[in-house]
């Protein structure tokens, strides 16, 4: 990965510029709204970019609780794949909600075992503990980012920045806090169980993130309604816009944790050689 | 327009700010090597 971090880079660079061309210039201005909808080109894939790395800190932080027995982890694989397969099933006997495709539930059943899995074997040992880490804290970046620009755009659209009550508006920002204490567990906590409280925390932190993305779909709120699926639609040239955003952000956010996970990895190498450091000399005494 | 430029400016701020921390916490890390490696 060394080798290919200058590479990826830059072709990380080349894509944000491009992105922003296109949200900026050459994306078609939205009808009532005007120019300022364009904050919707870095909103949504900035949340969606959170909701994947919120994802990712739940899967590895399961991974971290299981494998601590391995007859646990053993039951938790063949559950993984268990829920995996009644998804697949379950999108074809139950009828999804509106505007919902069978296939698409399918897929992101199956997505969520080959995550779990990939994560299990690119992350041996106490590795799962350090993306655990990793994608909170990039997670709370991105987080910030949509709670931030969410309101600067609602302030010319709707005339106030915030719609106290509005539970996609709250339950992001529970979100927000959620991981905010996480990481601040993480920091301050001396206890020898700050990685198994933390990852505990993340696990039913982690269920907010389906409340948020379907509280538009199932509830009547001042957050405009899903863009995809859930009966939504969008101009096909904006979605483009919004995708090729999309995935600059993802390069970027890849970039970010991996140079956050390097800085993880040296980090707790060092501790431990301090650690010993510190042995050897009260040895020496 | 204000509005929109501010949302793209808070963005890479926010994003250049976590990247400014990034690269102090690795010079500190740094440092605690080179003392560990004396």
């Amino acid at each position: 990965m060394k080798r290919w971090f200058p590479i990826l880079g830059i072709v990380t660079l080349a894509l944000l510029s491009y992105a922003l061309y296109e949200a900026l210039v050459a994306a078609p201005t939205e009808r009532t709204m005007g120019d300022v909808q364009r904050i919707f080109y870095y909103h949504v894939p900035s949340a969606w970019t959170a909701f994947l790395l919120f994802f990712l800190n739940f899967v590895a932080s399961i991974q971290y609780l299981v494998r601590r027995k391995p007859g646990v982890d053993r039951i938790a694989n063949w559950i993984v794949l268990g829920i995996a397969v009644a998804i697949c099933i379950g999108a074809y006997v139950v009828p999804p909600p509106a505007g919902v495709e069978r296939s698409a539930v399918a897929t992101t059943g199956l997505a969520v075992a080959a995550i779990y899995f990939l994560v299990r074997k690119l992350f041996p040992g106490d590795r799962a503990d350090i993306l655990a880490v990793v994608t909170a804290e990039v997670g709370v970046v991105f987080c910030t980012i949509v709670l931030i620009t969410g309101p600067l755009w609602a302030r010319p659209v709707w005339g106030i920045w915030w719609a106290p009550g509005d539970i996609r508006l709250t339950s992001t920002l529970v979100l927000w806090l959620i991981y905010i204490a996480y990481l601040m567990l993480r920091k301050f906590s001396s206890s020898g169980n700050t990685a198994v409280i933390a990852a505990v925390l993340a696990v039913f932190g982690a269920l907010d993130v389906p409340l948020v993305y379907f509280s538009i779909w199932f509830f009547r709120t001042q957050h405009p309604q899903p863009v995809i699926g859930g009966g939504g639609s969008i101009d096909p040239r904006m979605m483009q816009v919004l995708l090729i955003n999309w995935v600059a952000f993802l390069f970027f956010a890849y970039l970010v944790s991996w140079s956050r996970y390097r800085l993880e990895v040296i980090k707790r190498e060092v501790e431990r050689a301090q650690g010993m450091q510190e042995l050897m000399e009260t040895r020496a005494r | 327009m204000n509005f929109l430029y501010a949302a793209y400016a808070v963005t890479w701020v926010i994003h250049i700010g976590y990247l400014t921390t990034l690269v102090r916490r690795y010079a500190r890390l740094k440092k605690e090597i080179a003392e560990l490696k004396k």
